[in-house]
């Protein structure tokens, strides 16, 4: 497994004894060269999760490891030196997530430059090959951000931080602010690499379809806590936990004729607030099936198949 | 036949800018039906938005300008008039909810006074009277504790709650027609279908209309009867539900529905992406706006601009392609599952 965590926790202190827990203990493996999936809805923890499995921020709880080595709770600048040249991440906004009084030559090389292993004119062409691979041109360098579209420029952000040669990368919402006709661009480049370069990816996003489609496995998280596990099809057309369920059954097809046939029942209520949270299942104040165990008890992730397990007292003897 | 309460005809608007003028809608015509829900799909930038703002006129002129065309709701005309003549039909003719709810109710009002304050202007009532109605309204829109709830202001309501309070607000008046303006896009999937059920509901108890401004697909076969497909400024195809995505007839179209995951199919078919990017609207294409990502361009396309042509066989499916002109026969075998069964010229 090139990544692991173990119950892995970032809480933030919000003054006055309040606590959020954005991730309260989440075990997973992606394995090499996997796409794994992360769904879930905003608030669920997922992109923290990604940040902090990465050290952008210092874990509360837990362990995570990088190829069976433990990663440090706190990273240090050096450590950010290390792991930045291993793992990288590509963010949700390709608007702000560029320095917008930089060149796009400035962007894309300032890996390598604060790696400090190549000279100018290498860098140069180093950024010109990954402009050329991402599908822009290679005089595109000594332009600003404002000059591209979204698409293109989250095709910057993507050559950001593949000119590094990183062997795990995260994908916080790559495709959320860009149209349909340029989200298959990405989500095919993204693709193309992994396959090309044998990298390993946690794509995050919230749709499912677009989930199912690009990742080998994928993770349902909610307030935090991974309800559910397993390989992509598996999730999606035969959901186990009853949140996965509602989830899948509110994501509209684009073909009349199934949702004519739906039948349409919301999910009531909305997520609870994640600040100072008790035991029990996160998910039981709206889950039509709930016990009341579910209100009491914290569920552990049982195994319904081959690599499919689910947290929900459905499911345990 | 049905009435129409909302007809628009070769709608078209400008924008000045110190780049130049952009020509944001480029004659534009559509009508939605009583009853029925019109969806208008396109990507962003392709006027969708500018159509239905110009329709509510609440597009800031200048630097915009309606350069032609007519907007009529049931049969009177509604563009080009006053501020004050406006508001007889704004907000109770038409109710309107937008994108972003937090950004578009008044922060520093409480939820009930925001929505009261609409019938106070429009329907004369005293402010305590509208308030009561306000709490009504709330309720109808499934908002519980409705009457703790008015008290509270929008930073103290949840994204999905926002959006129920904007449609209670937009119900005020008992409009014909409700214009949404991707009223889900900034929502949670769940919450998406808890909104998008309740505009069903309501379509059904009040009988109104709805206009649907969207780019997803999957909303539209949620909720459209009638759709219109925009790209450049125009509409390059319009029809039924079920002309749009099981007879598709312009390329754009169908290289909208390849370009998206489909999740009923099961074999994962790889997703083609459109290439390239939409024209510049500060000098659009003389030709079709599409011609220059077309996998299907001709000659023509890129010269000449293809008229709104109906399918004879299947009334009221209108696409705007030189591939359904009937001098385009050379390609027909090439073209098969595009071409429609037989062309003549309408609009």
């Amino acid at each position: 497994m090139l990544i692991r965590t173990n119950n892995l926790k970032k809480h933030f202190s919000l003054g006055k004894g309040q606590i959020l827990h954005a991730v309260d203990g989440v075990s997973l493996e992606i394995a090499q060269n996997e796409i794994l999936g992360l769904v879930g809805e905003s608030g669920s923890g997922k992109s923290t999760f990604g940040k902090t499995l990465i050290g952008l921020h210092p874990r509360t709880g837990g362990q995570a490891y990088f190829d069976d080595i433990p990663l440090p709770a706190n990273f240090s600048a050096r450590d950010h030196l290390h792991y930045s040249q291993l793992m990288q991440m590509i963010f949700q906004d390709p608007y702000s997530s560029l320095n917008p009084r930089m060149t796009i030559l400035d962007i894309i090389g300032e890996g390598l430059e604060i790696q400090g292993k190549l000279n100018k004119t290498d860098i140069k062409e180093q950024v010109s090959y990954w402009l050329r691979r991402v599908g822009l041109h290679s005089d595109h360098m000594s332009r600003y951000p404002h000059e591209f579209s979204g698409g293109q420029r989250q095709r910057i952000g993507i050559a950001r931080s593949m000119i590094i040669a990183p062997k795990f990368v995260v994908c916080d919402e790559p495709i959320s602010a860009l149209d349909v006709s340029v989200q298959a661009q990405v989500v095919n480049l993204l693709e193309e690499l992994k396959q090309t370069l044998g990298l390993t990816l946690l794509f995050i996003a919230h749709d499912l379809s677009m989930v199912r489609y690009v990742s080998d496995r994928m993770v349902v998280m909610y307030l935090g806590t991974l309800v559910e596990s397993g390989p992509s099809d598996q999730v999606f057309y035969n959901p186990k936990h009853p949140y996965t369920q509602l989830l899948i059954e509110s994501n509209p097809e684009p073909d009349p004729n199934i949702e004519r046939q739906r039948k349409h029942k919301p999910i009531t209520g909305e997520v609870t607030s994640p600040i100072n949270i008790g035991p029990g299942c996160r998910f039981a104040d709206r889950c039509p099936q709930a016990m009341e165990h579910c209100l009491t008890v914290t569920p552990n992730a049982t195994q319904v198949a081959e690599q499919h397990s689910v947290s929900c007292h459905l499911y345990t003897d | 036949m049905t009435a129409n309460i909302l007809e628009v005809t070769n709608l078209s608007v400008e924008f000045e800018t110190f780049g130049g003028t952009v020509q944001a809608v480029r004659g534009v015509s559509f009508a939605v039906e009583a009853g029925k829900t019109l969806a208008i799909v396109g990507e962003s930038g392709c006027g969708k938005s500018v159509t239905v703002q110009s329709v509510m006129g609440i597009i800031p002129m200048p630097p915009g300008k309606i350069t032609s065309g007519s907007a009529k709701v049931k049969g009177e005309e509604i563009l080009g008039l006053t501020a004050i003549e406006a508001n007889r039909y704004r907000g109770v003719e038409i109710g309107m909810i937008f994108q972003d709810p937090m950004t578009s109710l008044n922060p520093s009002m409480t939820i009930g006074n925001q929505i009261a304050e609409t019938l106070v202007v429009h329907r004369g009532k005293s402010h305590s009277e509208a308030l009561a109605m306000a709490i009504k309204l709330l309720d109808r829109t499934h908002i519980p504790e409705a009457s703790k709830r008015a008290r509270q202001y929008p930073f103290e309501f949840s994204g999905g709650m926002l959006q129920r309070a904007m449609i209670a607000q937009s119900l005020a008046c008992n409009p014909s027609l409700l214009i949404a303006d991707e009223p889900t896009t900034a929502l949670d999937v769940t919450i998406q279908e808890q909104i998008l059920e309740l505009l069903t509901e309501l379509q059904r108890t009040e009988g109104m209309s709805i206009l649907l401004i969207t780019h997803d697909l999957a909303v539209v076969a949620r909720m459209a009867d009638q759709v219109a497909v925009m790209y450049a400024g125009q509409i390059i195809e319009r029809g039924s539900l079920d002309d749009i995505f099981y007879r598709s007839a312009h390329p754009y179209t169908l290289g909208l529905k390849s370009a998206m995951p489909s999740n009923t199919g099961r074999g994962d078919k790889r997703l083609q992406p459109i290439p390239g990017s939409p024209p510049d609207l500060f000098s659009p294409p003389q030709g079709c706006g599409y011609a220059a990502r077309c996998p299907q361009a001709m000659q023509i396309c890129k010269r000449k601009l293809p008229v709104l042509t109906e399918d004879p066989g299947d009334s009221g499916h209108l696409s705007r392609c030189w591939l359904q002109h009937k001098d385009a026969p050379d390609v027909e075998e090439l073209y098969q599952p595009l071409k429609l069964k037989g062309t003549s010229s309408a609009h």
